[in-house]
């Protein structure tokens, strides 16, 4: 049994190696709350004024928006730009040629991006662009780099530079750390964009699953019921077991 | 009302073996009264199969097998459809939760050598079951036509390719085309819809006759048919399944209904392991994705295929990696003759059974583990190691379960 428990010990290890080598960039946790309302209508209206030009949401109807506590007319009379039906899906113009030959990429569907990405990938892929010469664009990005998309946000977030800086790694080296700073400020200080970021992240995390509210409050609900059910099938076992005993 | 109930009964009876049938296999199959934790999971994997069945049904309603609709008609299904993101998720979930009974099941008969004689026959059944669960969740991934239904089903299609000789025109039977397709998307909803499941349900119910005719092991692996009562000639140690085995399984079934709802609910994704991130992205036959990880009921086999890396004989890598992953599968089907042990349950089999055990537990769980990891030369590594000690757990059981110290069967059954 020693060798086992040896055995055993190591392969706690093992996990622990999967961190050694890795060199990604640590993200920021999102400060959403998917109950927060007025923040996913303000993230719906970001989303319908910057992102709905090239990016579509396929699978998504305008109104289901009235999950968001807006009116179906509200909906038709702020939210819509296209001329389309509230029932209609979250469709764009520009064709996928268009995009293909402008971007060098179809910029993809946002209606389950969330779902892929993550909602803390795209609150720190939308804070983290930079300016940078040598792109198509003028813009990269820290998280994804060479990213074909240029900074929609800018005017808002103003300008950042990429600064190379030696930190000390607390180990006698020295290792290199890539930094944004702010060079021309925009029209939102450092804490509002953020705040700004994070509410059009909450709304595409609402996007990728609009059911998820009701799922979790229908969820608590079953498990009442199931909890319920759990004392009076273990009366209605115990009872008949008695005579096996 | 009684009587009335009983003269239709009766009607029946004439007609059909009604009672004859309910008695055989509910009110008079006698099973051993010992049954712990691990007898849950045959019923449970019943409820499941159940589950899958219905909730397929609906979602056939609004699925459309077409590669450019696939995927959009998932997520119809997830916001249009009324409830339907309860149903699909109910699914999803109920595929890994399948695995998760089937797996402890399996071990059960491990644990208690249910495998022995005389239920060896239900022991190659239950492998059958296995077998036919795993090309179900292989062809039910592809469904949605995301990016690691694409790609994950692509390295299943060149392996099937890399068979010599029959390789090819095998797949193109399977795929109804030369590559991955619309014309195979096509096939693979018929067989996840029509063949496997007519097949799956065919099986479960020869399972369960099986066992019925042999009579159900218990955790101390002795026969309680070899101690009858002499005037009414019924098991000592035998209760009848029902009342006392159904309201007992009812249980069980609110137990694990609490978790299975509680995944469905609360994380549906579950972390990524019940439903994979990368799946939310849509199918691109140009762009193949870093990392292709398969869900995790397939990692263990999945890091043996990746662990052969030299070629060996005349044979090469990558065609050893399909026969350690082919193998690792069907030597489970050997388990009757390889267990050479006097006694079949592990309270009391000895050391060497105990630690073989052990390890290849630990095997299938570190297997696992990798098949979820980019390979790196530490991870291939670790793959080889561990696939060397799963295949050791079946190839040298003839000999340490023979020459282990076991202790004697008790006569009866104990608690």
């Amino acid at each position: 049994m020693r060798g086992i428990r040896v055995l055993l010990f190591f392969l706690c290890l093992v996990p622990l190696t999967a961190f050694a080598g890795g060199s990604r960039v640590t993200l920021d946790q999102a400060p959403i709350q998917y109950t927060d309302t007025l923040s996913l209508q303000r993230g719906a209206k970001i989303f319908v004024n910057y992102c709905l030009t090239c990016h579509s949401a396929n699978y998504m109807r305008y109104n289901r928006l009235r999950d968001l506590g807006l009116s179906k007319k509200q909906i038709k009379d702020n939210l819509i730009f296209t001329g389309k039906k509230p029932g209609d899906l979250m469709k764009i113009a520009m064709k996928e040629k268009e995009a293909q030959k402008w971007f060098g990429v179809v910029p993809p569907d946002l209606s389950v991006i969330a779902r892929s990405r993550g909602a803390d990938w795209l609150y720190t892929y939308l804070r983290q662009f930079y300016r940078d010469e040598s792109t198509t664009t003028g813009w990269n990005n820290l998280v994804f780099d060479k990213a074909a998309m240029p900074h929609v946000l800018y005017e808002l977030q103003g300008e950042q530079l990429l600064r190379l800086e030696m930190v000390d790694d607390g180990h006698g080296g020295k290792h290199e750390v890539k930094k944004l700073v702010l060079n021309k400020p925009g029209l939102l200080s450092k804490t509002e964009y953020d705040m700004y970021v994070a509410d059009l992240v909450n709304y595409l995390v609402y996007l990728g699953e609009p059911a998820a509210t009701y799922r979790v409050q229908l969820g608590i609900i079953v498990m009442l019921f199931l909890f319920g059910m759990l004392g009076l099938t273990y009366a209605l076992k115990h009872d008949f077991w008695r005579e096996v005993h | 009302m009684g009587k009335r109930l009983n003269s239709i009964v009766k009607w029946i009876d004439e007609r059909f073996p009604l009672t004859s049938n309910w008695k055989a296999h509910l009110t008079e199959y006698y099973a051993p009264k010992n049954f712990n934790f691990w007898y849950y999971f045959g019923s449970l994997a019943m409820l499941v199969l159940v589950n899958q069945l219905l909730t397929g049904i609906f979602l056939t309603m609004n699925y459309k097998p077409d590669a450019s609709m696939a995927f959009a008609s998932v997520e119809y299904i997830m916001r249009d459809v009324d409830f339907g993101w309860l149903i699909r998720y109910m699914h999803s979930t109920g595929a890994s939760m399948f695995f998760v009974v089937v797996y402890l099941h399996m071990f059960r008969g491990m644990m208690y050598g249910s495998y022995r004689k005389p239920r060896e026959l239900l022991w190659l059944i239950g492998s059958g079951i296995f077998f036919v669960l795993m090309m179900l969740a292989f062809t039910g991934y592809i469904l949605p036509w995301g990016q690691m239904s694409y790609w994950g089903a692509m390295v299943i299609i060149n392996m099937i390719m890399a068979i010599p000789v029959i390789g090819e025109p095998l797949s193109n039977l399977i795929l109804g085309d030369f590559t991955l397709s619309d014309a195979a998307l096509n096939r693979f909803f018929a067989y996840h819809v029509v063949t496997l499941p007519v097949l799956l349900v065919t099986l479960v119910v020869v399972h369960v006759i099986a066992l019925h005719e042999v009579g159900s092991n218990n955790p101390d692996g002795i026969e309680i048919k070899a101690n009858r009562d002499p005037k009414t000639n019924i098991p000592v140690d035998g209760i009848p399944f029902h009342p006392y085995y159904t309201v007992k399984d009812i249980f069980g079934v609110v137990v694990f209904l609490i978790l299975f709802c509680g995944i469905i609910f609360f994380a549906p994704e579950m972390g990524g392991y019940f439903l994979e991130y990368n799946n939310f992205i849509p199918a691109n036959t140009l762009q193949t994705p870093d990392h292709i990880a398969p869900v995790w009921y397939f990692t263990p086999y999945y890091s043996m295929l990746r662990a052969a890396t030299v070629n060996f004989l005349w044979i090469d890598a990558k065609l050893w990696g399909i026969i350690l992953m082919g193998g690792s599968v069907a030597i489970i089907c050997l388990l009757p003759w390889l267990d050479r042990s006097p006694v079949k349950s592990i309270r009391y089999k000895g050391p060497y059974f105990k630690t073989a055990l052990t390890l290849f537990v630990i095997s299938v769980f570190v297997l696992g583990w990798l098949g979820t990891k980019t390979p790196t030369p530490l991870y291939t590594l670790l793959a080889q190691i561990f696939t060397v000690i799963y295949f050791a757990f079946f190839i040298l059981m003839p000999w340490y379960s023979k020459i282990d110290k076991c202790k004697p069967e008790p006569k009866r059954v104990t608690k």
